[in-house]
């Protein structure tokens, strides 16, 4: 069933830390009919599962309230829905959450979904046998350290919580293309077979998925790519209709701008095969994409195209890893690059004479080969300053702790000059992930109404 | 001549996997970025930061390669201890090498 013609879906933010205001001018100047937060990296949940276990009323994002409850009025009052993965390891969690800034804004009649199961950690032992992508070893092997298992969701229970009246939907671990497909879907009545449509609303949800980055965010090189007011980015808007071309824009008077060539970039970030990009709703071909510049800041999407979707799904596995300890100190004038190689001599030694073995090490000289190593840089001139790095990785964390120390020391024992010392010891969440078969993963959606 | 003058590029992390593209400015010059830049090449301009293989796409559609380096990230971003643990500076580096024009 179509329920419209075409709809806007702006995307509020691209990532967990992402800026705040963009979302606002969307909602009052985006002219938009959705509203999409994606604020999930692989890591988050694993994260999050840990608050969850300290206090099981969380585990959502914590940045939930403070996205929400500036648009949440205006949302209700102008019809905008709001899809976001914030849910993250506690979807239901989420949802009392935004009931309760609704209740205190004086909302009335608003209803909030949940969708839950993508959550697979106590049912990992049913899937021992599954082998891991990145490692060759087997899902057993991580059972003992395992701290979240999500499996990646598609479209549909969206879509259902959209038939049920949801205006606000809190998910778990979503593909992010499909956060941006499953209004498309409810709104066009594209079933969840419709293979090649479903392949060009991927195609515009992962030129959405990562928010600023297609309207102009990550892209300026001054000289090369100038970018405007980078300060006031915009966030993008696509203008999907039922049939034909979708158009990315941004809102009027926003910095940032949208041209095929931003567009691009972002068509093939975090892309492999570009006619293979595997999403639980279908497998989209983005190989015959290509884009046109209609208007200012007005970028019309052309082709895609999409097959199957895999029969299933892929879950990140979150484990307890190791510590990661550091240290870093700057040396700056003549000979700086001869005082930092002598602290990270000092530094070696001492790590040495305590006898402390670290499972993996790096010395970096930043401003020298810490990004790319000493190949690619070389011959391109030294820098009036320096700034040694040293870290490590070992499963204590007081070994961690002691590489800081000995970079730290080098205030009082080490090469002349040294300043601005730093250290940090931070626990390793580690990902891995399987593929487990579509029917074994059952997802549930919840609806809750405010004030009802 | 830097590849820079003539393309632009953006890297993405999955995993231990790096993707960097490579897009012309000038759809005119894809025939040239495509016969210069080889995943052979690019492979041996990383030396020493990609550990396994180098796969290259082609996206006529928008006069752009895709290289898809495996082995690429120490690890990848949970675990690496680079400064860049996304490998996001990657497409800097990329922009670097030098062709005959």
């Amino acid at each position: 069933m179509r329920r419209r013609d075409a709809i806007r879906i702006g995307a509020g933010a691209g990532y967990g830390g992402d800026r705040f205001e963009p979302a606002i001018e969307l909602v009052e100047k985006g002219n938009i009919d959705y509203l999409v937060y994606e604020c999930m990296a692989e890591r988050t949940i694993a994260l999050y599962q840990q608050d969850k276990l300290r206090d099981p009323s969380l585990g959502y994002n914590p940045q939930l309230e403070r996205r929400l409850a500036p648009v949440l009025r205006a949302c209700k009052e102008k019809g905008v829905k709001v899809i976001t993965n914030m849910g993250a390891a506690n979807p239901e969690g989420a949802l009392r959450k935004v009931k309760d800034v609704a209740t205190s804004l004086g909302i009335k009649a608003l209803k909030v979904a949940a969708i839950v199961g993508d959550d697979v950690l106590d049912r990992l032992p049913e899937f021992s046998e599954s082998p891991i992508l990145e490692t060759g070893l087997k899902v057993r092997d991580y059972l003992e350290r395992a701290v979240s298992a999500n499996a990646y969701l598609g479209a549909e229970p969206i879509v259902e919580a959209l038939e049920a009246g949801a205006e606000v939907i809190l998910t778990g671990r979503v593909a992010d293309p499909s956060l941006f497909l499953a209004p498309m879907m409810y709104e066009f009545g594209w079933s969840a077979d419709d293979w090649e449509r479903l392949g060009r609303g991927t195609v515009v949800g992962h030129l959405l998925e990562c928010a600023g980055q297609v309207t102009g965010g990550y892209f300026a090189d001054p000289g090369y790519k100038d970018v405007p007011r980078l300060w006031e980015l915009g966030f993008p808007i696509a203008e999907v209709p039922a049939e034909g071309e979708p158009i990315i824009t941004k809102p009027e008077g926003s910095g940032g701008i949208v041209t095929p060539a931003t567009c691009k970039e972002q068509l093939l970030y975090e892309i492999h095969d570009p006619s293979a990009y595997f999403t639980p709703d279908c497998v989209a071909d983005f190989s015959g994409v290509h884009f046109e510049q209609v208007g200012p800041d007005r970028v019309k999407v052309i082709g895609g195209w999409g097959r199957e979707r895999p029969r299933s799904l892929k879950v990140s596995i979150g484990y307890r890893d190791s510590f990661i300890g550091e240290g870093q100190i700057s040396y700056a004038g003549s000979g700086a690059i001869n005082r930092a190689r002598l602290a990270a001599e000092i530094v070696r030694r001492r790590l040495e004479l305590r006898g402390i073995k670290l499972d993996e090490s790096r010395f970096d000289l930043i401003g020298i080969d810490s990004l790319h190593g000493d190949w690619i840089s070389r011959g391109k001139g030294e820098p009036y300053e320096v700034r040694l790095r040293v870290v490590g990785r070992t499963t204590s964390k007081a070994v961690a702790m002691a590489i800081g120390e000995e970079v730290e020391t080098l205030w009082t024992n080490g090469p002349a000059g040294g300043g601005g010392a730093t250290k940090s010891v931070r626990e390793v969440i580690g990902i891995v992930s399987t593929f487990i078969p579509r029917e074994s993963v059952r997802t549930r959606v919840v609806v809750e109404e405010v004030g009802a | 001549m830097k590849l820079r003058e003539i393309a632009h590029s953006r890297a993405g992390d999955k995993g231990n996997i790096c993707n960097v593209s490579l897009i012309c400015y000038d759809p005119k010059d894809y025939e040239l970025i495509k016969s210069k830049v080889t995943a052979e090449r690019v492979k041996e301009f990383f030396k020493g930061i990609v550990e396994g293989e180098v796969v290259r796409y082609e996206v006529p559609s928008i006069a752009a390669l895709n290289f898809v380096m495996h082995g690429a990230l120490a690890g990848g971003v949970t675990r690496s201890l680079r400064l860049d643990l996304h490998g996001k500076s990657l497409s800097s580096a990329l922009l670097e090498l030098e062709i005959e024009a």
